[in-house]
């Protein structure tokens, strides 16, 4: 005999023994029930985890639901979800001791309408990563607000076929970042008050490696002017305060349609990686990078990378809105303002060898766009 | 043979322990109380259920454990290595933590024919309760954390399966293998490596801390384990040295580096992110994430003196 699933829906309000009793609802939610947050603040004690498949979590609004986190005393971050097909909506995560919320090997993950913040603003004490999904293939993130990571607020690491779109990243160390992953489009965000605003990375010594296919458009990364405080030992540590985008070591990667203005070091920068590493399998250079149709207004007022100060003052004040190390192949910048490029010979070579001009990309050939990522028509249809 | 023992079993019935509930074990349920599985009565354990110990120990914020292994009747565990023992279905795994005077909670493993099963219960008057979302407890000076369900299965996982952790034939020691071989319950014990014991002073110090590391980390931080995208391989078997940490920059530290610029920095203990974070209990830095509250001092001596002797590399 067939019957029809009956989907349940699991409502858990504020007050007392919030952690356990949300806990248990993540832990007993069967696959295609929806966990409901009620309205208010659950003030928890220990991160929170799902792993269940096919489960909903959704509270009352972004800043109507409240998973606060400033009594925390255990856990890496606040939500860890290890299943697929989860939907996060409608809710925010507070004060968190260290990430977010992190989904880790969760294909289909859709994050919707979200708030994660550090309450007390940029410091250097705050966790590392706002929305943190990695090792998943179809990862969404959709219309959600990071505000005070201490390395990045939307990170995306190692994953493949992600869409990061119409969502707000402000007074992080890194905007948005996404490292060492395959095929992403981030569009429609809005990047302010950064350290950097949007970051394409790729690392060595990971298991998955080699950055490519990537679009960044239609997004504003403007005032890209907090302080870097990112804890030393981080890649973002080394991202200069007043940086728009920054590609480095990605193969395949298109910038175009965004607003880039008042980045005090760059609009845009094109590095290869230039720490030392052990690592064969690694390219640590930039392949088939086009910039265009970007709308500049005003960069490089304040670089904050060393020699910068010298080599603006030489340039007449400023520097040129995009920044290119000068390594790496096929690089194409097609926007109506100048490029610096420092001719470097190779990514890691002291900065005392460069040679700064600007660059001449007029013979550079201006390759298709990729292909737009595709999501399953589920993930779509769980925020509809 | 198995035929003559079993009517003197039988006959010796009265005084020993009832069997262990076998249907609970394989079945699909999620027994609500310890006693229900009956490992134990009156504190004696069953037939099959054996305590055993591990050369190295996972650090529980120095909580006293005690470990028992069940086998069903009739079957045998597969020793394949120096890692993990095959466990047949239907066996368990039983640990019990507490402090001097005081039981707190038993862990239990369950191998059913769908996987492993890992279950926290609580010790509440004289029988221990399933508490599924874990229990924060104040235990004297520490803030004793019950791990939740998922949480069981965060350490205890390799490619997403649930797994044993500590019963690793290098782990447990040819004595004990022998022995387990003797009771019926392990098919063979051809011998192999078996790792030091961390605080031998025998023993060296980069092989203790490696087993340390191994217990301690190597459950996330391998290939297989859930921080396997951090690239910092802790586990026994692990080869390459920069995934070992030596020299390996951190990818998602945060502040958990601490300021510091690798893992491990050969010589320089106080310029290693891995002691850094050994030795904070702060929440988002320390590790490991979950299971430790306070500081293991031995165990950071251990490693500061492992990382010292460590010799740059050229």
């Amino acid at each position: 005999m067939h019957t029809l699933a009956l989907l349940a829906t699991i409502t858990v309000a504020p007050g007392p023994s919030a952690q356990e009793r949300l806990q248990a609802a993540l832990i007993e939610a069967a696959p295609g029930d929806t966990v409901r947050l009620a309205p208010g603040r659950f003030e928890l004690t220990d991160g929170l985890s799902l792993d269940v498949a096919r489960v909903t979590v959704r509270g009352a609004g972004r800043d109507a639901t409240v998973l606060s986190f400033r009594n925390q005393k255990g856990a890496g971050e606040g939500l860890l979800v290890t299943s697929d097909d989860v939907v996060l909506r409608d809710f925010a995560v507070e004060d968190t001791k260290g990430d977010g919320i992190k989904s880790k090997g969760a294909d289909r993950i859709v994050y919707h309408n979200l708030r994660v913040e550090w309450t007390g603003g940029p410091k250097e004490t705050n966790g590392a990563y706002g929305i943190y999904p990695v090792s998943s293939t179809d990862v969404l993130v959709d219309r959600v607000l990071v505000r005070g990571a201490s390395d990045a607020g939307i990170y995306v690491g190692p994953s493949k076929n992600i869409v990061v779109r119409q969502s707000v990243a402000e007074r992080n160390v890194a905007g948005i970042e996404i490292e060492n992953s395959f095929n992403a489009d981030v569009h429609g965000n809005t990047a302010r008050h950064n350290t950097g605003g949007i970051l394409v990375f790729d690392l060595p010594n990971l298991p998955q490696m080699g950055g490519h296919t990537i679009r960044i458009y239609d997004n504003q990364v403007t005032d890209n002017d907090t302080p870097n405080f990112a804890a030393k030992g981080n890649i973002v540590a080394s991202v200069p305060t007043g940086t728009g985008v920054m590609v480095m070591a990605n193969r395949d990667v298109h910038v175009f349609r965004n607003v880039l203005e008042n980045n005090g070091s760059a609009n845009v920068m094109l590095i290869g990686y230039r720490q030392p590493y052990e690592d064969k399998a690694y390219d640590p250079t930039l392949r088939f990078v086009t910039v265009r149709d970007n709308r500049h207004g005003r960069a490089g007022f304040a670089p904050a990378f060393p020699g910068g100060r010298e080599l603006a003052a030489a340039l007449g004040g400023t520097l040129p809105p995009v920044f290119w190390d000068g390594t790496g192949q096929a690089i194409a910048v097609k926007d109506p303002v100048p490029t610096l490029s420092l001719n470097l010979p190779a990514p890691n070579t002291p900065l005392d060898r460069a040679r700064p001009a600007l660059a001449d990309f007029s013979r550079a050939p201006v390759p298709a766009d990729p292909p737009a990522v595709k999501l399953p028509a589920s993930m779509e249809a769980a925020i509809r | 043979m198995k035929r003559l023992l079993a009517p003197l079993a039988l006959l010796t019935a009265s005084a020993a322990p009832p069997p262990v509930a076998d249907a609970l074990i394989t079945g699909d349920t999620l027994p609500s109380r310890l006693s229900d599985y009956r490992f134990f009565t009156n504190g004696t354990p069953a037939a099959r259920v054996r305590p055993y110990t591990l050369a190295t120990p996972l650090f529980s914020d120095h909580a006293e454990k005690s470990r028992f292994l069940y086998i069903p009747a009739g079957q045998t565990a597969r020793h394949r290595g120096d890692g993990l023992l095959e466990l047949p279905v239907g066996s368990a795994l039983i640990k019990t933590f507490g402090y001097p005077g005081q039981v707190i909670e038993t862990r239990v493993l369950l191998r059913r024919a769908s996987g492993w099963v890992a279950l926290p219960y609580v010790w509440e008057g004289g029988d221990a309760v399933l508490k599924r979302g874990g229990k924060r407890l104040e235990v004297g000076a520490i803030s004793y954390a019950v791990p939740n369900q998922n949480q069981c299965k965060e350490c205890h996982q390799a490619n997403g399966a649930l797994e044993p952790i500590g019963v690793k034939a290098r782990n447990l020691g040819p004595a004990q293998l022998q022995e387990l071989v003797a009771a019926g319950m392990l098919d063979r014990a051809p011998g192999g490596p078996t790792v030091p014991r961390w605080d031998d002073p025998a023993q060296p110090v980069a092989a203790r801390a490696r087993a340390y590391l191994d217990i301690n980390c190597g459950h996330c931080h391998s290939r297989a384990g859930i921080a396997n995208n951090s690239g910092l391989y802790l586990d026994w078997e692990e080869a390459d040295p920069v995934a070992r940490g030596i020299g390996k920059r951190p990818v998602a530290a945060g502040r958990g580096s601490g300021g510091r610029e690798v893992a491990i920095a050969p010589g320089q203990p106080d310029a290693s992110i891995l002691l850094y974070r050994m030795e904070s209990t702060e929440p988002g830095v320390a590790m490991p994430e979950l299971g430790r509250s306070v500081r293991h001092d031995e165990g950071v001596t251990l490693v500061r003196a492992y990382i010292a002797g460590l010799t740059e590399k050229r």
